[in-house]
Protein backbone atom coordinates (compact mmCIF):
# COMPACT_ATOMS: atom_id res chain seq x y z
CA UNK A 1 0.00 0.00 0.00
CA UNK A 2 2.81 2.53 1.35
CA UNK A 3 4.63 1.28 -2.06
CA UNK A 4 2.05 1.84 -4.45
CA UNK A 5 1.37 5.61 -2.69
CA UNK A 6 5.42 6.02 -2.81
CA UNK A 7 5.27 4.49 -6.73
CA UNK A 8 2.45 6.84 -7.81
CA UNK A 9 3.87 9.95 -5.92
CA UNK A 10 7.33 9.29 -7.61
CA UNK A 11 5.34 8.91 -11.21
CA UNK A 12 3.41 12.34 -10.63
CA UNK A 13 6.83 14.32 -9.81
CA UNK A 14 8.49 12.38 -12.96
CA UNK A 15 5.47 13.30 -15.36
CA UNK A 16 5.16 16.77 -14.04
CA UNK A 17 9.39 17.49 -14.67
CA UNK A 18 8.55 15.81 -18.24
CA UNK A 19 5.88 17.99 -18.87
CA UNK A 20 7.38 21.26 -17.55
CA UNK A 21 10.74 20.53 -19.52
CA UNK A 22 8.24 19.97 -23.05
CA UNK A 23 6.95 23.79 -22.17
CA UNK A 24 10.42 25.12 -21.32
CA UNK A 25 11.25 22.98 -25.20
CA UNK A 26 8.43 24.87 -26.61
CA UNK A 27 9.31 28.46 -25.37
CA UNK A 28 13.11 27.58 -26.56
CA UNK A 29 11.73 26.84 -30.18
CA UNK A 30 8.87 29.09 -30.59
CA UNK A 31 10.53 32.25 -30.91
CA UNK A 32 13.64 31.22 -32.79
CA UNK A 33 14.09 30.89 -36.68
CA UNK A 34 13.23 28.93 -38.88
CA UNK A 35 9.60 29.40 -38.57
CA UNK A 36 7.51 26.65 -39.62
CA UNK A 37 4.70 29.18 -41.12
CA UNK A 38 3.04 27.26 -43.80
CA UNK A 39 2.32 24.19 -41.23
CA UNK A 40 1.55 26.76 -39.09
CA UNK A 41 -1.62 28.52 -40.86
CA UNK A 42 -2.58 24.44 -42.27
CA UNK A 43 -2.65 23.86 -38.22
CA UNK A 44 -5.01 26.86 -37.96
CA UNK A 45 -6.89 26.07 -40.63
CA UNK A 46 -7.15 22.36 -39.66
CA UNK A 47 -8.34 23.41 -35.60
CA UNK A 48 -10.63 25.97 -36.11
CA UNK A 49 -12.71 24.24 -39.49
CA UNK A 50 -12.65 20.92 -36.98
CA UNK A 51 -14.14 22.78 -34.30
CA UNK A 52 -16.54 25.28 -35.97
CA UNK A 53 -19.29 23.48 -36.32
CA UNK A 54 -19.26 21.67 -33.41
CA UNK A 55 -18.50 25.46 -31.28
CA UNK A 56 -21.41 26.60 -32.94
CA UNK A 57 -24.30 24.37 -32.10
CA UNK A 58 -23.40 24.15 -28.49
CA UNK A 59 -22.93 27.93 -28.73
CA UNK A 60 -26.61 28.08 -30.06
CA UNK A 61 -28.00 25.21 -27.82
CA UNK A 62 -26.35 26.94 -24.66
CA UNK A 63 -27.92 29.96 -25.51
CA UNK A 64 -30.75 28.56 -25.54
CA UNK A 65 -31.32 26.46 -22.89
CA UNK A 66 -30.00 29.41 -20.51
CA UNK A 67 -32.40 31.48 -21.47
CA UNK A 68 -35.43 28.82 -21.62
CA UNK A 69 -34.58 27.80 -17.85
CA UNK A 70 -33.95 31.09 -16.26
CA UNK A 71 -37.02 33.03 -18.03
CA UNK A 72 -39.42 31.20 -15.03
CA UNK A 73 -37.40 32.49 -12.71
CA UNK A 74 -36.84 35.80 -13.85
CA UNK A 75 -40.38 36.33 -14.97
CA UNK A 76 -41.08 35.18 -10.80
CA UNK A 77 -39.49 38.05 -9.65
CA UNK A 78 -40.49 40.65 -12.67
CA UNK A 79 -37.03 40.84 -13.66
CA UNK A 80 -37.34 39.58 -17.98
CA UNK A 81 -35.83 42.66 -18.85
CA UNK A 82 -32.96 41.72 -17.50
CA UNK A 83 -32.59 38.66 -19.34
CA UNK A 84 -30.27 40.23 -22.30
CA UNK A 85 -28.02 41.69 -19.42
CA UNK A 86 -27.33 38.30 -17.98
CA UNK A 87 -27.15 36.26 -20.36
CA UNK A 88 -24.79 38.18 -22.49
CA UNK A 89 -22.22 39.34 -19.25
CA UNK A 90 -22.65 34.88 -18.34
CA UNK A 91 -21.76 33.43 -21.63
CA UNK A 92 -18.89 36.28 -22.14
CA UNK A 93 -17.00 35.92 -18.44
CA UNK A 94 -17.45 32.28 -18.10
CA UNK A 95 -20.08 29.82 -20.32
CA UNK A 96 -18.66 30.70 -23.57
CA UNK A 97 -14.81 30.56 -22.74
CA UNK A 98 -14.87 27.08 -20.07
CA UNK A 99 -17.37 25.73 -22.87
CA UNK A 100 -15.96 25.86 -26.24
CA UNK A 101 -12.27 25.33 -24.32
CA UNK A 102 -13.69 21.84 -22.90
CA UNK A 103 -15.11 20.82 -26.58
CA UNK A 104 -11.59 22.02 -27.97
CA UNK A 105 -10.22 19.57 -25.54
CA UNK A 106 -12.24 17.47 -26.40
CA UNK A 107 -12.19 17.37 -30.50
CA UNK A 108 -8.83 19.06 -31.23
CA UNK A 109 -6.58 17.74 -28.05
CA UNK A 110 -7.71 14.68 -28.27
CA UNK A 111 -6.42 15.17 -32.20
CA UNK A 112 -3.86 15.99 -31.70
CA UNK A 113 -2.58 13.27 -29.02
CA UNK A 114 -3.57 10.73 -31.38
CA UNK A 115 -2.16 12.39 -34.46
CA UNK A 116 1.13 12.76 -32.51
CA UNK A 117 0.54 9.68 -30.93
CA UNK A 118 0.33 7.35 -34.34
CA UNK A 119 3.44 9.52 -35.64
CA UNK A 120 5.65 8.60 -32.85
CA UNK A 121 4.52 4.77 -32.49
CA UNK A 122 4.66 4.09 -37.25
CA UNK A 123 8.08 6.10 -36.39
CA UNK A 124 7.14 8.70 -38.87
CA UNK A 125 8.60 11.47 -36.17
CA UNK A 126 11.75 9.50 -35.79
CA UNK A 127 12.26 9.33 -39.55
CA UNK A 128 11.95 13.54 -39.41
CA UNK A 129 14.67 13.28 -36.50
CA UNK A 130 17.51 11.22 -38.33
CA UNK A 131 16.92 13.57 -41.13
CA UNK A 132 17.71 16.09 -39.78
CA UNK A 133 14.63 18.59 -39.45
CA UNK A 134 13.24 19.25 -36.72
CA UNK A 135 9.82 17.48 -35.84
CA UNK A 136 9.38 19.45 -32.64
CA UNK A 137 9.51 22.52 -34.50
CA UNK A 138 7.31 21.64 -37.28
CA UNK A 139 4.93 19.34 -35.59
CA UNK A 140 4.50 20.63 -32.04
CA UNK A 141 5.07 24.26 -32.17
CA UNK A 142 2.78 24.88 -34.85
CA UNK A 143 0.15 22.95 -33.28
CA UNK A 144 0.59 24.74 -29.92
CA UNK A 145 1.07 28.58 -31.84
CA UNK A 146 -2.18 27.34 -33.55
CA UNK A 147 -4.23 26.43 -30.96
CA UNK A 148 -3.30 29.41 -28.53
CA UNK A 149 -4.55 31.66 -31.54
CA UNK A 150 -7.32 29.68 -33.05
CA UNK A 151 -9.03 29.36 -29.32
CA UNK A 152 -9.73 33.03 -28.63
CA UNK A 153 -11.29 33.05 -32.33
CA UNK A 154 -13.39 30.14 -31.47
CA UNK A 155 -14.65 30.99 -28.17
CA UNK A 156 -15.78 34.69 -29.43
CA UNK A 157 -17.67 32.70 -32.52
CA UNK A 158 -19.42 30.64 -29.98
CA UNK A 159 -20.48 33.33 -27.68
CA UNK A 160 -21.93 35.58 -30.34
CA UNK A 161 -23.71 32.36 -31.80
CA UNK A 162 -25.02 31.62 -28.36
CA UNK A 163 -26.18 35.19 -28.01
CA UNK A 164 -27.95 35.09 -30.67
CA UNK A 165 -29.67 31.82 -29.58
CA UNK A 166 -30.78 33.39 -26.81
CA UNK A 167 -32.41 36.56 -28.60
CA UNK A 168 -34.49 33.73 -30.82
CA UNK A 169 -36.13 32.94 -27.53
CA UNK A 170 -36.76 36.32 -25.87
CA UNK A 171 -37.72 36.99 -29.32
CA UNK A 172 -40.24 34.08 -30.15
CA UNK A 173 -41.40 34.30 -26.07
CA UNK A 174 -41.23 37.70 -24.96
CA UNK A 175 -41.52 39.26 -28.50
CA UNK A 176 -38.37 41.30 -27.97
CA UNK A 177 -37.22 43.21 -31.03
CA UNK A 178 -33.39 42.21 -32.70
CA UNK A 179 -32.54 45.77 -31.84
CA UNK A 180 -33.14 46.28 -28.00
CA UNK A 181 -32.38 42.82 -27.07
CA UNK A 182 -28.95 43.78 -28.57
CA UNK A 183 -28.64 46.97 -27.26
CA UNK A 184 -29.25 45.90 -23.45
CA UNK A 185 -26.52 43.81 -24.66
CA UNK A 186 -23.89 46.06 -25.46
CA UNK A 187 -24.78 48.46 -22.72
CA UNK A 188 -24.39 45.97 -20.04
CA UNK A 189 -21.25 44.71 -21.13
CA UNK A 190 -18.00 46.41 -20.17
CA UNK A 191 -14.79 45.93 -21.26
CA UNK A 192 -13.57 44.23 -18.16
CA UNK A 193 -16.67 41.77 -18.93
CA UNK A 194 -14.39 40.97 -22.50
CA UNK A 195 -10.62 41.45 -21.88
CA UNK A 196 -10.20 38.94 -18.95
CA UNK A 197 -12.07 37.11 -20.58
CA UNK A 198 -10.56 36.59 -23.70
CA UNK A 199 -7.03 36.64 -22.67
CA UNK A 200 -7.40 33.81 -20.55
CA UNK A 201 -8.80 31.90 -23.79
CA UNK A 202 -5.40 31.75 -25.17
CA UNK A 203 -4.01 30.39 -21.57
CA UNK A 204 -6.61 27.63 -22.61
CA UNK A 205 -5.66 27.31 -26.27
CA UNK A 206 -1.80 27.21 -25.07
CA UNK A 207 -3.13 24.26 -22.20
CA UNK A 208 -5.20 22.48 -25.39
CA UNK A 209 -1.75 22.52 -27.83
CA UNK A 210 0.82 22.02 -25.09
CA UNK A 211 -1.02 18.73 -23.39
CA UNK A 212 -2.16 17.53 -26.91
CA UNK A 213 1.44 17.60 -27.94
CA UNK A 214 2.72 16.49 -25.16
CA UNK A 215 1.00 12.98 -24.57
CA UNK A 216 0.92 12.41 -28.69
CA UNK A 217 4.92 13.39 -29.04
CA UNK A 218 5.71 11.13 -25.83
CA UNK A 219 3.23 8.29 -27.10
CA UNK A 220 4.71 4.45 -26.68
CA UNK A 221 3.32 1.06 -25.95
CA UNK A 222 2.10 0.57 -30.02
CA UNK A 223 -1.55 1.44 -31.10
CA UNK A 224 -2.99 1.21 -27.43
CA UNK A 225 -0.63 3.74 -26.32
CA UNK A 226 -2.31 6.10 -28.85
CA UNK A 227 -5.47 5.39 -27.67
CA UNK A 228 -4.22 6.05 -24.53
CA UNK A 229 -2.32 9.95 -25.89
CA UNK A 230 -5.89 10.81 -26.63
CA UNK A 231 -7.69 9.89 -23.68
CA UNK A 232 -5.37 11.43 -21.10
CA UNK A 233 -4.93 14.30 -23.29
CA UNK A 234 -8.49 14.95 -22.97
CA UNK A 235 -8.62 14.02 -19.13
CA UNK A 236 -5.48 16.07 -18.22
CA UNK A 237 -6.67 19.31 -20.91
CA UNK A 238 -10.15 19.41 -19.05
CA UNK A 239 -8.22 19.28 -15.65
CA UNK A 240 -6.17 22.31 -16.49
CA UNK A 241 -8.84 24.07 -17.91
CA UNK A 242 -10.54 24.25 -14.74
CA UNK A 243 -7.14 25.24 -12.96
CA UNK A 244 -6.59 27.92 -15.20
CA UNK A 245 -10.02 29.61 -14.73
CA UNK A 246 -10.18 29.48 -11.26
CA UNK A 247 -6.38 31.28 -11.26
CA UNK A 248 -8.03 33.56 -14.06
CA UNK A 249 -11.14 34.78 -12.41
CA UNK A 250 -8.79 35.07 -9.00
CA UNK A 251 -6.64 37.21 -10.57
CA UNK A 252 -9.23 39.24 -13.03
CA UNK A 253 -11.27 40.46 -9.47
CA UNK A 254 -8.28 41.39 -7.96
CA UNK A 255 -7.53 43.34 -10.48
CA UNK A 256 -11.42 44.65 -12.14
CA UNK A 257 -13.57 43.82 -8.83
CA UNK A 258 -12.06 44.91 -5.55
CA UNK B 1 35.73 -2.10 -49.75
CA UNK B 2 38.75 -1.21 -48.61
CA UNK B 3 39.78 -2.17 -45.04
CA UNK B 4 43.32 -0.16 -45.17
CA UNK B 5 41.52 3.27 -44.85
CA UNK B 6 39.72 4.74 -41.24
CA UNK B 7 36.34 3.48 -40.95
CA UNK B 8 33.37 5.32 -41.60
CA UNK B 9 31.37 4.24 -38.89
CA UNK B 10 33.56 2.87 -36.10
CA UNK B 11 31.47 1.45 -32.58
CA UNK B 12 33.66 1.11 -29.61
CA UNK B 13 32.41 -0.86 -26.30
CA UNK B 14 28.62 0.41 -26.83
CA UNK B 15 26.36 -0.20 -23.46
CA UNK B 16 22.84 0.34 -23.67
CA UNK B 17 20.20 -1.22 -21.46
CA UNK B 18 16.72 -0.43 -20.55
CA UNK B 19 15.80 -1.60 -17.08
CA UNK B 20 17.36 -4.89 -15.97
CA UNK B 21 17.79 -5.85 -19.53
CA UNK B 22 21.61 -5.16 -21.22
CA UNK B 23 20.56 -5.22 -24.47
CA UNK B 24 24.47 -4.10 -25.78
CA UNK B 25 26.84 -4.86 -23.46
CA UNK B 26 30.36 -3.88 -24.79
CA UNK B 27 29.72 -3.76 -28.67
CA UNK B 28 32.08 -3.07 -31.52
CA UNK B 29 31.88 -2.24 -35.23
CA UNK B 30 33.64 -0.67 -38.24
CA UNK B 31 32.27 -0.54 -41.59
CA UNK B 32 34.81 0.41 -44.15
CA UNK B 33 33.74 2.89 -47.11
CA UNK B 34 32.23 1.02 -49.82
CA UNK B 35 30.99 -2.11 -48.06
CA UNK B 36 28.15 -3.90 -46.73
CA UNK B 37 27.81 -5.23 -43.42
CA UNK B 38 25.34 -7.09 -42.35
CA UNK B 39 24.09 -7.86 -38.69
CA UNK B 40 22.32 -10.44 -37.75
CA UNK B 41 21.00 -11.84 -34.28
CA UNK B 42 17.98 -12.91 -32.69
CA UNK B 43 14.74 -10.25 -32.20
CA UNK B 44 15.42 -8.16 -29.42
CA UNK B 45 19.19 -8.60 -29.16
CA UNK B 46 20.12 -4.98 -29.59
CA UNK B 47 20.08 -4.85 -33.45
CA UNK B 48 18.00 -2.08 -33.90
CA UNK B 49 18.75 -0.20 -30.96
CA UNK B 50 22.53 -0.01 -32.26
CA UNK B 51 22.05 1.46 -35.57
CA UNK B 52 19.74 3.99 -33.71
CA UNK B 53 22.26 4.93 -31.06
CA UNK B 54 24.43 5.25 -34.38
CA UNK B 55 22.10 8.61 -35.72
CA UNK B 56 21.05 9.53 -32.13
CA UNK B 57 18.02 8.42 -31.73
CA UNK B 58 19.14 6.40 -29.19
CA UNK B 59 21.26 7.41 -26.58
CA UNK B 60 23.96 5.02 -25.40
CA UNK B 61 25.12 4.62 -21.99
CA UNK B 62 28.60 3.62 -22.19
CA UNK B 63 30.80 3.48 -25.20
CA UNK B 64 32.23 5.52 -28.51
CA UNK B 65 30.62 6.35 -31.92
CA UNK B 66 32.27 7.62 -34.55
CA UNK B 67 30.76 8.61 -37.72
CA UNK B 68 32.29 9.63 -40.46
CA UNK B 69 35.47 10.93 -38.24
CA UNK B 70 33.29 12.98 -35.71
CA UNK B 71 32.69 11.57 -32.07
CA UNK B 72 28.92 11.47 -31.66
CA UNK B 73 28.83 12.66 -28.03
CA UNK B 74 30.82 15.79 -29.25
CA UNK B 75 28.19 17.13 -31.51
CA UNK B 76 25.80 20.20 -30.82
CA UNK B 77 22.25 19.80 -32.18
CA UNK B 78 23.33 21.86 -36.23
CA UNK B 79 26.17 19.37 -36.43
CA UNK B 80 24.60 16.39 -35.26
CA UNK B 81 21.59 17.37 -37.86
CA UNK B 82 24.16 17.88 -40.59
CA UNK B 83 25.79 14.44 -39.91
CA UNK B 84 22.09 13.17 -40.39
CA UNK B 85 22.10 14.38 -44.22
CA UNK B 86 25.70 12.13 -45.07
CA UNK B 87 23.94 8.97 -42.89
CA UNK B 88 20.59 7.60 -44.38
CA UNK B 89 18.52 5.64 -42.37
CA UNK B 90 15.37 2.93 -43.63
CA UNK B 91 13.16 1.91 -41.31
CA UNK B 92 11.53 -1.54 -40.89
CA UNK B 93 8.11 -0.05 -41.77
CA UNK B 94 9.14 2.64 -44.20
CA UNK B 95 7.82 5.34 -41.73
CA UNK B 96 6.69 7.65 -44.92
CA UNK B 97 4.80 10.95 -43.49
CA UNK B 98 1.03 9.59 -44.13
CA UNK B 99 -0.58 13.01 -44.70
CA UNK B 100 1.80 14.16 -47.25
CA UNK B 101 2.11 12.79 -50.80
CA UNK B 102 4.82 10.83 -52.49
CA UNK B 103 6.42 14.24 -53.37
CA UNK B 104 6.02 16.22 -49.98
CA UNK B 105 7.67 12.95 -48.29
CA UNK B 106 11.03 13.46 -50.48
CA UNK B 107 10.83 17.61 -50.54
CA UNK B 108 10.71 17.21 -46.82
CA UNK B 109 14.09 16.37 -45.75
CA UNK B 110 15.27 18.81 -47.98
CA UNK B 111 13.97 21.54 -46.48
CA UNK B 112 16.43 22.72 -44.01
CA UNK B 113 19.55 21.68 -45.12
CA UNK B 114 19.97 24.73 -47.06
CA UNK B 115 24.25 24.21 -45.94
CA UNK B 116 24.13 20.84 -48.15
CA UNK B 117 22.25 21.73 -50.86
CA UNK B 118 21.63 25.72 -51.13
CA UNK B 119 18.56 27.37 -51.27
CA UNK B 120 15.88 24.79 -53.08
CA UNK B 121 13.60 26.41 -55.42
CA UNK B 122 12.01 23.51 -57.33
CA UNK B 123 12.82 20.53 -56.15
CA UNK B 124 10.78 18.40 -58.47
CA UNK B 125 14.35 17.31 -60.92
CA UNK B 126 15.74 15.75 -57.51
CA UNK B 127 12.70 14.30 -56.37
CA UNK B 128 12.47 12.72 -59.70
CA UNK B 129 16.01 11.53 -59.74
CA UNK B 130 14.94 10.06 -56.59
CA UNK B 131 12.14 7.96 -57.57
CA UNK B 132 13.45 6.93 -60.89
CA UNK B 133 16.43 5.33 -58.66
CA UNK B 134 13.88 3.31 -57.26
CA UNK B 135 11.94 3.16 -60.33
CA UNK B 136 8.79 4.48 -58.84
CA UNK B 137 8.59 7.78 -61.13
CA UNK B 138 5.33 7.59 -61.21
CA UNK B 139 3.98 7.84 -57.85
CA UNK B 140 4.72 11.16 -57.78
CA UNK B 141 1.43 12.70 -56.47
CA UNK B 142 0.09 9.65 -54.95
CA UNK B 143 -0.55 9.27 -51.02
CA UNK B 144 1.15 6.37 -49.17
CA UNK B 145 -1.91 4.66 -48.75
CA UNK B 146 -2.05 3.90 -52.21
CA UNK B 147 0.92 2.48 -52.18
CA UNK B 148 2.04 -1.35 -51.54
CA UNK B 149 3.81 -2.29 -48.66
CA UNK B 150 7.06 -3.37 -51.39
CA UNK B 151 6.39 0.41 -53.15
CA UNK B 152 6.62 2.59 -49.65
CA UNK B 153 9.57 0.61 -48.76
CA UNK B 154 11.08 1.58 -51.90
CA UNK B 155 9.75 5.45 -51.66
CA UNK B 156 11.25 5.26 -48.18
CA UNK B 157 14.47 4.34 -49.81
CA UNK B 158 14.18 7.25 -52.46
CA UNK B 159 13.43 9.53 -49.62
CA UNK B 160 16.91 8.56 -47.78
CA UNK B 161 18.13 8.45 -51.26
CA UNK B 162 17.23 12.32 -51.58
CA UNK B 163 20.24 13.71 -48.86
CA UNK B 164 22.57 11.88 -51.22
CA UNK B 165 24.02 9.81 -47.70
CA UNK B 166 27.01 8.70 -48.06
CA UNK B 167 26.32 5.58 -45.38
CA UNK B 168 22.64 3.90 -45.42
CA UNK B 169 21.25 2.24 -42.70
CA UNK B 170 18.67 -0.59 -43.45
CA UNK B 171 16.39 -1.81 -40.38
CA UNK B 172 15.32 -5.39 -41.80
CA UNK B 173 14.28 -3.94 -45.22
CA UNK B 174 12.84 -7.22 -46.65
CA UNK B 175 10.70 -8.00 -43.44
CA UNK B 176 6.93 -8.36 -44.10
CA UNK B 177 7.73 -8.93 -47.85
CA UNK B 178 6.99 -11.70 -50.27
CA UNK B 179 10.19 -13.60 -51.81
CA UNK B 180 9.37 -11.71 -54.88
CA UNK B 181 9.18 -8.07 -53.07
CA UNK B 182 12.07 -8.72 -50.97
CA UNK B 183 14.62 -9.58 -53.61
CA UNK B 184 13.58 -6.88 -55.90
CA UNK B 185 14.75 -4.65 -52.81
CA UNK B 186 17.86 -6.54 -52.02
CA UNK B 187 19.09 -6.36 -55.67
CA UNK B 188 17.63 -2.29 -55.46
CA UNK B 189 19.90 -1.85 -52.60
CA UNK B 190 23.18 -3.06 -54.33
CA UNK B 191 22.22 -0.84 -57.25
CA UNK B 192 22.07 1.58 -55.05
CA UNK B 193 25.40 1.01 -53.41
CA UNK B 194 26.82 0.96 -56.91
CA UNK B 195 25.23 4.43 -58.08
CA UNK B 196 25.48 6.14 -55.13
CA UNK B 197 29.16 4.35 -53.75
CA UNK B 198 27.43 4.59 -50.13
CA UNK B 199 28.35 2.11 -47.37
CA UNK B 200 25.73 0.08 -45.89
CA UNK B 201 25.00 -1.56 -42.48
CA UNK B 202 21.91 -3.98 -43.26
CA UNK B 203 19.58 -5.38 -39.86
CA UNK B 204 18.35 -8.71 -40.70
CA UNK B 205 17.21 -11.98 -40.69
CA UNK B 206 16.93 -12.86 -44.21
CA UNK B 207 19.69 -15.14 -44.53
CA UNK B 208 19.06 -14.99 -48.29
CA UNK B 209 19.48 -11.09 -48.22
CA UNK B 210 22.56 -11.98 -46.13
CA UNK B 211 24.13 -14.21 -48.29
CA UNK B 212 23.25 -11.85 -51.72
CA UNK B 213 24.19 -8.63 -50.16
CA UNK B 214 26.89 -9.02 -47.43
CA UNK B 215 30.40 -8.13 -47.64
CA UNK B 216 30.77 -8.84 -44.34
CA UNK B 217 28.58 -10.60 -41.33
CA UNK B 218 28.46 -10.07 -37.61
CA UNK B 219 26.42 -11.84 -35.37
CA UNK B 220 24.95 -9.91 -32.40
CA UNK B 221 24.45 -12.27 -29.58
CA UNK B 222 24.33 -11.63 -25.60
CA UNK B 223 25.09 -8.16 -26.66
CA UNK B 224 28.70 -8.47 -28.06
CA UNK B 225 29.41 -9.16 -31.47
CA UNK B 226 29.74 -12.50 -31.08
CA UNK B 227 31.73 -13.28 -34.38
CA UNK B 228 32.47 -11.83 -37.10
CA UNK B 229 33.37 -13.02 -41.32
CA UNK B 230 32.25 -13.57 -44.37
CA UNK B 231 28.92 -15.01 -45.47
CA UNK B 232 30.95 -18.28 -46.59
CA UNK B 233 33.09 -18.50 -43.62
CA UNK B 234 29.87 -18.16 -41.35
CA UNK B 235 28.08 -20.50 -43.23
CA UNK B 236 30.45 -22.83 -42.89
CA UNK B 237 31.14 -22.54 -39.05
CA UNK B 238 30.41 -25.60 -36.70
CA UNK B 239 29.77 -23.40 -33.83
CA UNK B 240 26.38 -24.11 -32.46
CA UNK B 241 25.25 -20.61 -32.04
CA UNK B 242 26.27 -19.68 -35.48
CA UNK B 243 25.09 -22.88 -37.31
CA UNK B 244 21.23 -21.82 -35.69
CA UNK B 245 21.44 -18.91 -38.05
CA UNK B 246 22.14 -20.57 -41.04
CA UNK B 247 20.39 -23.83 -40.80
Amino acid sequence: MFKAILNNTRSFFIETGQFSYFAGRFFRNAFSRPFEFREFIRQCYAIGNRSLLLVAVTGFIIGLVFTLQSRPTLQEFGAVSWMPSMVSISIIREIGPIITALICAGRVGSGIGAELGSMRVSEQIDSMEVSGTNPFRYLVVTRIWAATIMLPILVLFGDAIAIYGSFLVEYFKGHVSMQLYYNQVFNSLKFSDLIPATIKTFFFGFAIGLVGCYKGYNCRKGTVGVGIAANTAVVFTSMLLFLIDFIAVFITNIFYYN
Amino acid sequence: MSPQTSPVIEIKGLKKSFGNNHVLDGFNLELFEGENLVVMGKSGSGKSVMIKCIVGLVEADAGKINVLGQDMSNLDEEELDYLRTEVGFLFQGSALYDSMTVRQNLEFPLRRHVRKFGVIHDATPLVMDALESVGLAETIDMMPDELSGGMKRRIALARTLILQPKVILYDEPTTGLDPITAKEIISLIQTIQVKYKTSSIIITHDIDCARIIADRMILLIDGVNYVEGTFDALSKSTDPNVCAFFK
